[in-house]
């Protein structure tokens, strides 16, 4: 049963992406080069990286903010508020992308007013960040919180009594605490938001080298029969995945943190 | 500040005995700076959550409930919707039955036993959250796809999966292969291995030791576990559509209707499928939340039940 199952793990996820790498390497590193570095594709691959990293940062602050209300404050309607931020690993990520091309759509009442001002969300890239916000909420939160809830109160209660103001108390006892989990949280939502599909179809488009994201343009090559240029592009996403993966890993290892699943 | 420096601090006990929110000592204007802070934060992070997530799902909710709900119903009760639906339907059944198997005798694997390359194959089971949807759908093009690897090899027993529901089968069964394995493991690391120590003492089989002993005690993870799978199942859209190609009455799934129906401005089926969808989730969410309750209770009643055969 042992071996039937272990091989069924090895064969599903080693051998496809042992196949994807053996396609995007097979006419060697020159040709690998010239298919990520076409402008179409060099474009995806920075937009996706700059708008992975701003969501990462962004998620990092919010995220830690947001699981500190959680364990902190207590207010009516708290625990209506914790079951939303579990929300998106629920929510069909297509889903996400019609919820939001719905309420900032240029027909929609935001959307017009924001039109107005010139700021267009929806196939812009204003909607692929609002898109991957969305998708990466729970992470950073889910992440930070148990570290929150088991951190010993004597040492806040130490650093109050000692004179030290709420910024200095969180700065000194807080941050130091809940900085690996933030982090691990937050290359999590980095990872996940470089791999959307799903709402950023929806929201931004295909507009080459404007809204066109990597995990798009690979499936456009796909379906215009393009299979190298693909695999390239997708070889290259695996590795900084596979990256990022490791290294949240071994945050969470080091500091017995899990992290929430999509 | 001044106030607090000049404490007797050497009254440790008395001072740690007051609990926080109610240190008389503490300066007005520490106490004023933690309300504002409260105050502060509670609207940014309100806001936040209303911004990218709250106001959007109310957008769809009031976009479907203005197209008229006798529409909608219409919509996502044609043929192909429901056609759709049950593809998405039977996806789910097949990933749970798969991954409610592989999740226990997995997770099992990697917490009780010790074999060559059992860290590498256990990260593996996470590979899935890590990837893109899109690039799991390409890997398997490239593999079991035309002009792919495996391609003469399946030509040859006249097995097509591409563009086939063994496609989107086998998209499904990758991305959800980690959330049994992880929830069953996490489990099995917690309880540890005296039970069923105990039980082989008493002379069960590996098999008895497993159905009595083994799979009770990890019942509620694993239930957890396929519940999310079935959340992911529901709402996988990339892979579903690289591998199925979205025809409908074959391999169109829930999703992929939503996406087809979007691409035609068919607003009341891409509205009324994708908040049937909304709401599945909240539903699944909901019972994962009790689920996660009820995990918890039963905990501290075991925790209970042995403090109270240590005083008896």
């Amino acid at each position: 049963m042992r071996h039937f199952v272990l091989g069924y793990i090895v064969l599903l996820v080693a051998i496809p992406f042992s196949a994807l790498l053996f396609f995007a390497f097979k006419d060697g590193l020159g040709a690998f080069w010239d298919r990520i570095t076409t402008p179409v594709a060099l474009s995806a691959v920075w937009l996706t990286l700059w708008t992975g990293l701003l969501v990462g940062a962004l998620n990092a602050v919010l995220g830690t903010a947001t699981a500190w209300v959680l364990v902190r404050y207590p207010f009516p309607g708290k625990s209506l508020l914790s079951a939303a931020v579990d929300l998106p690993l629920a929510i069909p990520t297509l889903v996400a992308g019609v919820m939001l091309s719905i309420l900032y759509g240029p027909t929609s009442l935001v959307g017009e007013k924001l039109g107005l001002w010139g700021f267009e969300v929806v196939f812009a890239k204003p909607g692929i960040v609002l898109a991957l916000l969305l998708v990466t909420v729970p992470f950073v939160v889910r992440a930070v919180e148990p570290v929150l809830n088991e951190l010993d109160p004597a040492e806040e209660e130490a650093a109050i009594v000692l004179g030290a103001g709420p910024w200095r108390t969180f700065r000194t006892v807080h941050f130091p605490a809940i900085l690996p989990a933030a982090i691990s949280g937050s290359l999590r939502s980095f990872g996940r938001a470089m791999g959307e599909f799903g709402s950023i179809v929806v929201v931004a488009g295909n507009i080459p080298e404007e809204t066109l994201t990597a995990p798009v343009y690979i499936f456009g090559e796909i379906e215009s029969g393009i299979p190298e240029g693909a695999a390239a592009v997708g070889a290259l996403l695996l590795l900084i995945a596979l990256a990022l993966h490791g290294s949240a890993r071994f945050l969470e290892n080091a500091t017995g943190a899990r992290h929430a699943q999509t | 500040m001044r106030k607090l420096d000049r404490l007797p601090l050497i009254e440790g006990p008395a001072v740690r005995a007051a609990p926080l929110s109610m240190t008389p000592t503490a300066p007005q204007r520490v106490r004023r700076e933690r309300a504002l802070g409260k105050v502060a934060l509670l609207l940014v992070v309100t806001g936040y959550l209303a911004f990218v997530l709250l106001a959007p799902l109310g957008a769809l909710l009031v976009a479907t409930w203005n197209l008229g709900v006798a529409e909608v119903v219409a919509a996502i009760s044609e043929p192909l919707a429901l056609d759709a639906l049950y593809t998405s339907a039977v996806l789910v059944a097949c990933a749970v039955a798969v991954n409610a198997v592989i999740g226990t005798f997995g997770a099992i694997a990697f917490v009780r036993h010790r074999f060559f390359g059992r860290g590498i194959i256990s990260a593996m089971c996470d590979l899935p959250l890590a990837v893109s949807p899109v690039m799991i759908g390409l890997s398997f093009i490239l593999l079991v796809g035309r002009g792919g690897v495996l391609d003469p090899l399946l030509q040859a027993i006249g097995l097509k999966i591409v563009f086939t529901f063994w496609g989107i089968l086998l998209g499904t069964l990758f991305v959800t292969l980690p959330f049994t394995v992880r929830e069953v493991a996490y489990v099995l690391e917690e309880i540890g291995t005296d039970e069923e120590e105990a039980a082989t003492t008493l002379g069960a089989s590996p098999w008895q030791t497993f159905f009595r002993v083994t799979l009770p005690n990890v019942r509620v993870a694993l239930g957890y576990g396929l519940l999310m799978a079935a959340a992911r199942t529901l709402g996988e859209f990339g892979a579903v559509l690289v591998l199925g190609g979205s025809i409908s009455g074959q391999t169109q799934t829930a999703t992929t209707f939503i996406h087809d129906a979007i691409e035609e401005r068919h607003l009341s089926g891409a509205y009324g499928m994708a908040v049937l969808l909304a709401l599945c989730s909240v539903g699944l969410l909901l019972s994962l939340e009790w689920m996660k309750e009820r995990q918890a209770a039963a905990r501290h009643r075991s925790r209970s039940v042995t403090e109270d055969e240590v005083t008896t």
